[in-house]
C-alpha cells in the first residue's frame, strides 16, 4: 500500500521526447559568435580562454576543447553566448569549430558514417565504456543517459558489463598513461565492426588537462572516431542525440 | 611543543614561521600528538627545494578546532632514510607511502611502502602498474580473484585483488594509479588562476563543489580577499546541495546493488530534480562555474531561490516516504545490516574521515570542528551512527539529507533576500612567501588543499587531498570476513574517490 502512494507520487518520469526536450536558459551549448566581434576583441577572448579553445580571425571556439566555463561571454557579452542547444555532437571534428556569425545547427555529418554503422547498429547498439582519467562527472551523466529520467533504453541503446558484448566503447577522460594499456586491451575484446565514442571535453582534446606529461593519447591516434560529443560533462541529451543521429535514427 | 597553531580556516601563516624540527623531534611530536583521539592527521607531504626537502605535517584538533603546523626537513643526499611512523599511528601509512613513492624516500619499519598512485614523476620509473606488488599467501585452500580496472558498471577504473577462503573474503587489496592526471604539477604550472578554478572543478567531477570551495578559499586567504556573508551563505548552499544529490543517488545505488528496483528509480528520479535545480542555478549539473574567488557569476535570485526551496520540499517529502520504505523492509534490513562493518577502533587508528568516520561511531566533520563561512553561524551538529555497517552507511545519508535541509533553510533566512552581485575577482595578489591550507567538509568528507607561494606570490607547491584518500583503507578492512558477492555493495557504500585519489 505504501509503495502505490510513493508510486502515485512518482508518476511518470521518463521525458517523452528526447530530442526537443528544453533545459534551462544558463544551460551552456552551442555558442554563438556574432558576426561583427572584431579582432581586438576576439583577443582578448583567446587570452583569457584557460584551455586555449579560441583562435582570432575568423574568431572560432573549438567546442571540443572548450570546457564551457563561459568565461569569454562574461568578458564579451554581446558578442559571445552560449546557448542552450544541447545538441552539439558531431563525427567530424571540423564540425566543432564554432566559427564568428555562424548559427547553423551542428547536425551528424551523413557522409562520415561508416557503412556498417548504419547497417548493423540502427536497433540496437550496446556499448562499453572505458574511463581513463575521467573526472566521474561525465561518468555520472551516462549512468544518467540510462536512468529513469532519459531511459534511452528504449531505442536499444545500453551500456553493457563486458567488452566482448558490446559494439563499441565510449572513452570518458583525457587518457592518463596509466590506463592507456587497459583501454587498448578493452577495445580489442570487442569484437568487430565496433565503433568509438569520445565522451566530454577531456575525452576530445585533453581539456583542462591538456599537455599533462601524466596522459597517453596515443590509442587515439590509430582509430576513426565516430561520435564526439562536447560537454563538461556531456549532457545525457547530447549524449543520446548523438548517438541517435549516428545509427540513423529519425 | 614547536609548532603552530591556527584556529582560522582557511588559514595562511608564512612559510617561515612554521618551525623546524630535527627528526627525533620531529617524531616524538607526531606521537605525543596522536596520543589525543581527538587529533588526527590531516595531511604530511614533502616539498622539493633546491638541496633540501621540507617535510610538512598538519593536524587537525576537532576539540579545540585548531590546525597544528609544523615540519622537519632533509637535505637531498643520495638516500634519506627515517624511521617510520606508522607502525604506532598507522593513519600515517599512506602518507608516508606518497613521501616514498613521490621523493624515494625510504621509512624504515613502514609495514607497506608500496605505490599509491604511480605518478608520472615519481622517484623510481622502476616501478609500473604491472608488477604492483601485491601480498600474496603461498596457500592450497586459499585462491585471488583480481577484479579491475575496468569493472562491470560506469565507474572509475582501480584494481581490487581479494584474497579467498572460498567464499570468504580473507584480504582485499586495492591499487590505485589508473586515473592519475597530474593534477597537483598543473596546479602550478597552468599560469591563470581560472585554470586553477577549473582543475578544481575537476580533481573529483562529483564533487565539483567541495572542491572547488575548498580551492577558492585558498586563494581568498593568500589574496587577502574578505569574505562576504551572502556569498558563503550561496556557496555553502550549493555545498549542502552537492551533497543531498549524491547521497539520494547513493541511496538508488544502494538499493540498485541489493536487487530493489523500485528504490532505485525513485530515488534516480529524486537526484534529478536536485542537480537540475542545480542547473537552474548556475548552468551545470554538477555545479562547475558556480564557484570562484571572489564573487560569483550566478547570484542565486529571488527567482532561483523560489523554485529551490520548492523543489527541496518536493524531494525532501518524497525522500522521506521511500526511505521509510527502504529502511523498514525486511529484505532491505537483511543486505545491509552487519555487513561491511568497520569498528571505531578501525575508523580511528585509520585516521577515517567524513561518512566512513561518522558511521563507525566517530564524530569527525569539518563543518563541526573547523567550520568556515556562514558555518560559524550556527554550531554545526554533525549525524553519527555507531555500527559502521552498510546500514549505517545508508542510514546516515538519510540523515544527513535531512540536516542538509534544515542548513540549507536557516540560510535562506540569514540571507533575507541579499543577493551577491560582485563578480569573481581576477587574479588577486597572493601573500609571497607564505603557506596556507584551507579545509572543507565535502559529502565524502574532509577536503584539504594546501599551497605554498615563492618570494613573488607565485604558487610553487600545491597539495589536494580527497577524503578517499584516508578512506580506501577502510574498505578494504570492512569486506574482511565478508562473502566476496558482497563486495560490489560495500564498495557502494562508502563510494570513495578514484581521481581523487590519484589526481
Ligand atoms: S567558455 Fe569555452 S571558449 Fe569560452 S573561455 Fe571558457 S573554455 Fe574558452
Amino acid at each position: 500500500m505504501r509503495e502505490l502512494s510513493i508510486f502515485y507520487r512518482h508518476g511518470k518520469q521518463y521525458v517523452p521526447d528526447l530530442r526537443k526536450a528544453e533545459l534551462t536558459p544558463l544551460f551552456r551549448g552551442r555558442p554563438m559568435i556574432s558576426a561583427d566581434i572584431s579582432q581586438e576583441e576576439a583577443g582578448i577572448a583567446a587570452s583569457i580562454c584557460p584551455v586555449d579553445a579560441i583562435s582570432i580571425s575568423p574568431c572560432t571556439i573549438d567546442i571540443g576543447k572548450c570546457v564551457f566555463c563561459n568565461e569569454c561571454s562574461f568578458c564579451l557579452p554581446g558578442k559571445i553566448r552560449f546557448t542552450d542547444d544541447y545538441r552539439i555532437a558531431s563525427n567530424n571534428r571540423e564540425d566543432l569549430l564554432i566559427k564568428q556569425g555562424n548559427d547553423n545547427l551542428l547536425r551528424i555529418n551523413p557522409g562520415f558514417i561508416r557503412y556498417e554503422i548504419l547497417s548493423f547498429f540502427r536497433h540496437a547498439l550496446k556499448l562499453r565504456q572505458v574511463s581513463a582519467g575521467g573526472d566521474n562527472s561525465a561518468e555520472m551523466e551516462l549512468n544518467a543517459a540510462g536512468n529513469v529520467n532519459f531511459d534511452m533504453g528504449r531505442y536499444g541503446i545500453e551500456f553493457v558489463a563486458s567488452p566482448r558484448h558490446a559494439d563499441g566503447i565510449v572513452i570518458t577522460g583525457p587518457i592518463s598513461q596509466n590506463m592507456s594499456k587497459a583501454l587498448q586491451i578493452t577495445f580489442d575484446s570487442v569484437p568487430s565492426p565496433k565503433i568509438i565514442i569520445l565522451a566530454g571535453t577531456d575525452a576530445i582534446s585533453g581539456g583542462i588537462f591538456t599537455g599533462s606529461p601524466a596522459l597517453n593519447r596515443e590509442f587515439l591516434g590509430k582509430y576513426q572516431i565516430d561520435l564526439y560529443v562536447p560537454g563538461n560533462p556531456p549532457h545525457p541529451l547530447t549524449f543520446i542525440n548523438g548517438v541517435l543521429d549516428l545509427i540513423g535514427h529519425k | 611543543m614547536k609548532s603552530i597553531e591556527t584556529g582560522n580556516n582557511p588559514s595562511s601563516v608564512r612559510l617561515t614561521n612554521i618551525p623546524v624540527l630535527d627528526y627525533e623531534e620531529f617524531f616524538s611530536q607526531v606521537d605525543e600528538l596522536m596520543q589525543v583521539e581527538s587529533n588526527h592527521c590531516l595531511n604530511y607531504f614533502a616539498v622539493s627545494f633546491d638541496d633540501h626537502y621540507r617535510f610538512i605535517c598538519c593536524i587537525g584538533c576537532d576539540e579545540k578546532h585548531t590546525i597544528i603546523l609544523f615540519s622537519h626537513e632533509q637535505p637531498k643526499t643520495k638516500e634519506i632514510r627515517l624511521k617510520s611512523i606508522t607502525p604506532i599511528h598507522f593513519q600515517f601509512h599512506v602518507f608516508e607511502r606518497e613521501i616514498a613513492e613521490n621523493f624515494g624516500i625510504v621509512f624504515t619499519g613502514h609495514p607497506w611502502l608500496k605505490p599509491v598512485r604511480y605518478a608520472f614523476d615519481r622517484a623510481s620509473t622502476g616501478m609500473v602498474m604491472d608488477n604492483y606488488p601485491f601480498f600474496s599467501i603461498d596457500s592450497e585452500e586459499l585462491h585471488e580473484v583480481g577484479v579491475g580496472p575496468v569493472h562491470a558498471g560506469i565507474i572509475e577504473p582501480g584494481h581490487f585483488r581479494f584474497i579467498c577462503n572460498g567464499e570468504k573474503v580473507l584480504h582485499l587489496e586495492i591499487q590505485l594509479g589508473y586515473q592519475h592526471r597530474g593534477i597537483e604539477r598543473l596546479f602550478v604550472e597552468k599560469p591563470l588562476l581560472i585554470q586553477k578554478a577549473i582543475l578544481s572543478e575537476s580533481i573529483a567531477g562529483d564533487t565539483a563543489i567541495g572542491h572547488s570551495l575548498c580551492h577558492t578559499g585558498l586563494i581568498e586567504v593568500l589574496g587577502g580577499l574578505d569574505s562576504i556573508d551572502s556569498l558563503s551563505a550561496e556557496r555553502i548552499i550549493a555545498l549542502e546541495f552537492e551533497r543531498i544529490a549524491v547521497h539520494i543517488g547513493d541511496t538508488a545505488a544502494l538499493c540498485t546493488d541489493i536487487g530493489y528496483q523500485f528504490g532505485q528509480v525513485v530515488n534516480e528520479a529524486l537526484r534529478t530534480i536536485i542537480i537540475n535545480t542545480t542547473q537552474l542555478w548556475c548552468g551545470n549539473r554538477f555545479g562547475k562555474g558556480l564557484i570562484r574567488a571572489g564573487g560569483t557569476h550566478y547570484p542565486l535570485t529571488k527567482e532561483t531561490l523560489i523554485k529551490m526551496k520548492g523543489n527541496l520540499d518536493e524531494v525532501m517529502e518524497r525522500y522521506l516516504q521511500i526511505t521509510e520504505r527502504i529502511f523498514s523492509m525486511s529484505s532491505v534490513l537483511g543486505r545491509f545490516e552487519t555487513i561491511g562493518k568497520v569498528t571505531l577502533k578501525q575508523a580511528l587508528r585509520i585516521g577515517a574521515v567524513g561518512m566512513a568516520a561518522r558511521s563507525s561511531g566517530l564524530k569527525r566533520d569539518i563543518r563541526w570542528s573547523h567550520p568556515f563561512g556562514m558555518y560559524n553561524k550556527n554550531e554545526f551538529d554533525p549525524v553519527t551512527l555507531q555500527k559502521g555497517d552498510v546500514w549505517s552507511r545508508a542510514m546516515l545519508r538519510k540523515q544527513e539529507v535531512e540536516r542538509s535541509v534544515a542548513v540549507i533553510h536557516d540560510l535562506i533566512k540569514l540571507l533575507h533576500g541579499d543577493v551577491t552581485v560582485s563578480p569573481p575577482v581576477n587574479e588577486p595578489k597572493l601573500q609571497p612567501g607564505s603557506f596556507a591550507i584551507s579545509l572543507t567538509e565535502g559529502w565524502r568528507g574532509e577536503i584539504c588543499h594546501t599551497a605554498i607561494t615563492d618570494k613573488e606570490g607565485r604558487i610553487i607547491h600545491y597539495k589536494v587531498k580527497d577524503p578517499s584518500f584516508h578512506n580506501w583503507m577502510a574498505l578494504a578492512l570492512a569486506v574482511r570476513g565478508q562473502e566476496i558477492s558482497d563486495f560490489p555493495l560495500c564498495n557502494k557504500s562508502f563510494n570513495l574517490s578514484y581521481c581523487g585519489n590519484d589526481l
